[in-house]
């Protein structure tokens, strides 16, 4: 593999590999046992084997429980994090291990949005000055140019430009996770992975910063690695769809065949505890599936398929066989040895 | 289990909820307001409030945040400090009037006739206590009976939230258990002396969704069996289409839509509720563009005058005149239907829901 840099900004690349792969990658965490000499030390498998592709201009989501590795996922991808195992190609470069001074030119290319618009915007800094940080460490601009650059980002978020001298606690939790946007767009970036970017915020202002992003994603081709627990946010927002459970991912596919026919076992529970407006619009309540119990913990999984213990399809082979994420249907890879789709529709049908 | 055949998943399904009956009401609050005096101004939380929920029946009262939904449960719970909160109405609980009540006689009432769970059963069960002790002490506060038999209840409470193997249980700590299971727990310790009210200010937000829907069987279990009336508050739609009978939309700290959760939801008449409908994304059909409200939630320190919603309301030149910026209107039937009220100027909302709103949802 011979990688091309690209003079301006230092990104090294292969040519015709996708914009973003990630190859087996793990991230143990350690923590301390109450032996002594270290004795009982433990590893947190929070995230254990995660395989996914991006392509440019692509959106994918990734969903699961509390717990099941996907924050973990996005501090991987962004290398806030540096995975104990597998790699983490950038447009075929491997950037799993790169020092800081290497990862320089990715840190541009790959932008965060946190979940709470609260306590990620330093309150000692002014609007412009957190935008313009961005601007700055980046080289984005001249310095005479660099207030205008901040005014046309702040309206591109819908902002008003004349804010740029306010402080963060003058702006409401909508505006402010708008902030954060501009801040993650003021790199130019390729891919954004946004850590539940609506989660904080009330319905209304969620659907407006949806909007928001959905408009950035069609006008500047940016791919998105979309973070989320409500999985109607997800399918509003997604191509395609990552289940994960307990460090892996158990489903991933185009996102109608994943909502209509999943075929993961986890996946069909998933959708099927999602209260559902549908049912006062005259839809008859449909047979809901719970699951029993809670998630097992990540510091000692069960053995072969981690979902087995809360699975009414476990026989003797998911607890001795770890099933492979494999080629169900078209392009929907299903990790369980029971995967088929459900006799009927789990999602009730809107008339 | 080798020659175990493949299970059947466990399963539920809910009954469709019957209508309503005229039953006596349990809880009733009448024009109720809450006000803090604060160093910037009045903060106008709740503004005349009613509404009334029998027992067996569900209410959910929904809105965003600031719009007063949990300053009114606490004060129905009578939890606001009075040195700081202006209480005004009147909040009817079994006949006893809670607002003006003696602290003394709110001892004996709070955890006994009324109980309350929390979001947070993180922050809700003290970390220094075990489970058990502290749905005893709740036991015990309000029975006079031995240590051995509040122990005995605190079991059969545990057992009865469906904690597995609760004789253990009941000796842990908080931090052993899982965050479902402590909502669990929380649910055993508001149940113990049977209330007859239960107020639940959003008791899963916090929880993962299918924890959530096995505490939402939960709740509907236990309210069947003890009979009690449920105010149940939340900001998820869809929990309140799952678990209640009528629901109540609040905006600004006034109430802009009452009654049957079918109608409400299915049909609203408030352009308020029409704007959350279309800010929820569906879970099937091709995705639509989202529609939502523009702006944002009103300061209580300065509630716009006449409709509070009329700053981000798109059908306010439908009304004559500058009727919606001058007049508040009342809470009262806007159609045929007598059993729902909603607080609006608009002509004919029923028809321009029907013809403008509903082809647009997602």
């Amino acid at each position: 593999m011979t990688a091309t840099t690209t003079a301006k900004s230092g990104v090294r690349s292969v040519p015709g590999a996708p914009l973003l792969e990630l190859e087996n990658v793990k991230m143990h965490f350690k923590t301390k046992g109450d032996g002594f000499f270290a004795r009982g030390t433990k590893w947190v498998q929070a995230v254990d084997g995660v395989d996914l592709t991006i392509s440019p201009g692509e959106t994918v989501g990734l969903v699961g429980e509390s717990g099941c590795g996907k924050s973990t996922t996005a501090r991987l991808v962004t290398r806030l994090l540096e995975p104990t195992g597998g790699q983490i190609r950038y447009q075929g470069v491997d950037i799993a291990h790169m020092n800081e001074r290497q990862l320089r030119p990715y840190r541009r290319e790959i932008q965060l949005i946190f979940q709470d618009p609260y306590s990620s915007l330093n309150p000692r800094h002014t609007v412009g000055t957190i935008v313009g940080t961005a601007l700055r460490t980046h080289d984005m601009v001249p310095k005479s140019g660099e207030l205008k650059r901040v005014q046309e980002l702040l309206e591109v978020v819908g902002l008003n430009p004349e804010h740029y001298n306010r402080y963060p606690h003058e702006f409401s939790g909508g505006q402010r996770q708008r902030i954060g946007i501009a801040r993650a767009l003021a790199a130019r970036p390729k891919i954004i992975v946004a850590d539940e970017p609506v989660s904080a915020l009330d319905v209304s202002i969620q659907a407006q910063v949806m909007n928001l992003l959905e408009s950035l994603r069609k006008e500047l081709g940016i791919a998105f690695v979309f973070i989320a627990h409500d999985l109607g946010v997800v399918r509003h927002f997604c191509d395609r769809i990552a289940v994960m459970y307990l460090g892996r991912v158990v489903e991933e596919g185009p996102r109608d065949s994943l909502y209509e026919k999943p075929q993961h076992p986890y996946t069909q529970a998933l959708l099927s505890a999602v209260p559902d407006i549908g049912v006062v619009r005259g839809v008859p309540p449909k047979n809901r599936i719970r699951l029993v119990g809670d998630v097992p913990s990540p510091v000692d999984p069960p053995s072969g398929c981690r979902f087995r213990t809360r699975c009414w399809k476990a026989q003797d082979i998911c607890a001795t066989e770890d099933p492979a994420l494999i080629e169900r249907a078209p392009a929907q890879r299903v990790a369980c040895h029971f995967a088929e789709p459900p006799a009927e529709s789990i999602l009730a049908e809107t008339a | 289990m080798s020659d175990q055949s493949i299970q059947a998943p466990h399963t539920v399904s809910r009954v469709p909820r019957t209508p309503a009956a005229n039953e006596e009401a349990y809880l009733e609050v009448s024009d109720l307001q809450v006000q803090f005096p604060t160093a910037d101004g009045l903060v106008r939380a709740v503004q005349g409030l009613s509404y009334s929920v029998p027992l067996r029946r569900t209410l959910a009262i929904v809105g965003e945040s600031g719009s007063g939904k949990s300053v009114s449960s606490m004060a129905v719970m009578g939890l606001h400090d009075r040195r700081v909160a202006r209480i005004a109405g009147s909040i009817k609980v079994g006949g006893r009037e809670i607002v003006n009540m003696s602290d003394k006689e709110l001892e004996g009432y709070r955890g006994g006739d009324a109980a309350m769970i929390f979001q947070d059963p993180q922050s809700s069960l003290h970390p220094y206590f075990t489970i058990g002790d502290q749905i005893m002490e709740s036991y015990r506060a309000h029975n006079n009976v031995s240590k051995r038999k509040a122990k005995d209840r605190a079991i059969d409470m545990l057992g009865r939230v469906g904690i597995p193997n609760p004789r253990r249980r009941v000796d842990q700590y908080p931090h052993e258990f899982s965050g479902g299971m402590r909502q669990r727990a929380m649910i055993a310790m508001a149940l113990v002396n049977d209330p007859k009210l239960l107020i639940a200010d959003e008791p899963t937000t916090a929880l993962d969704v299918t924890v959530q829907a096995q505490i939402l069987d939960l709740i509907s279990d236990l309210q069947r069996d003890f009979g009690s009336a449920v105010v149940f508050i939340t900001h998820d739609l869809g929990v309140v289409a799952e678990i209640a009978d009528d629901i109540l939309v609040m905006y600004a700290g006034t109430a802009i839509e009452h009654g049957p959760v079918n109608k409400i939801l299915g049909e609203p008449l408030h352009p308020y509720a029409w704007g959350l409908l279309e800010s929820i994304p569906a879970l099937t059909g091709e995705p639509q563009p989202l529609h939502p409200i523009p702006g944002s939630p009103p300061s209580l320190l300065a509630v716009p005058t006449g409709c509070p919603f009329h700053p981000r309301c798109e059908f306010k030149d439908r009304v004559g005149g500058d009727l919606c910026t001058t007049l508040k209107p009342d809470l009262i039937p806007r159609t045929g239907d007598l059993g729902r009220t909603s607080r609006c100027h608009l002509k004919e909302p029923d028809k321009v829901f029907e013809t403008e709103v509903l082809p647009r949802l997602p």
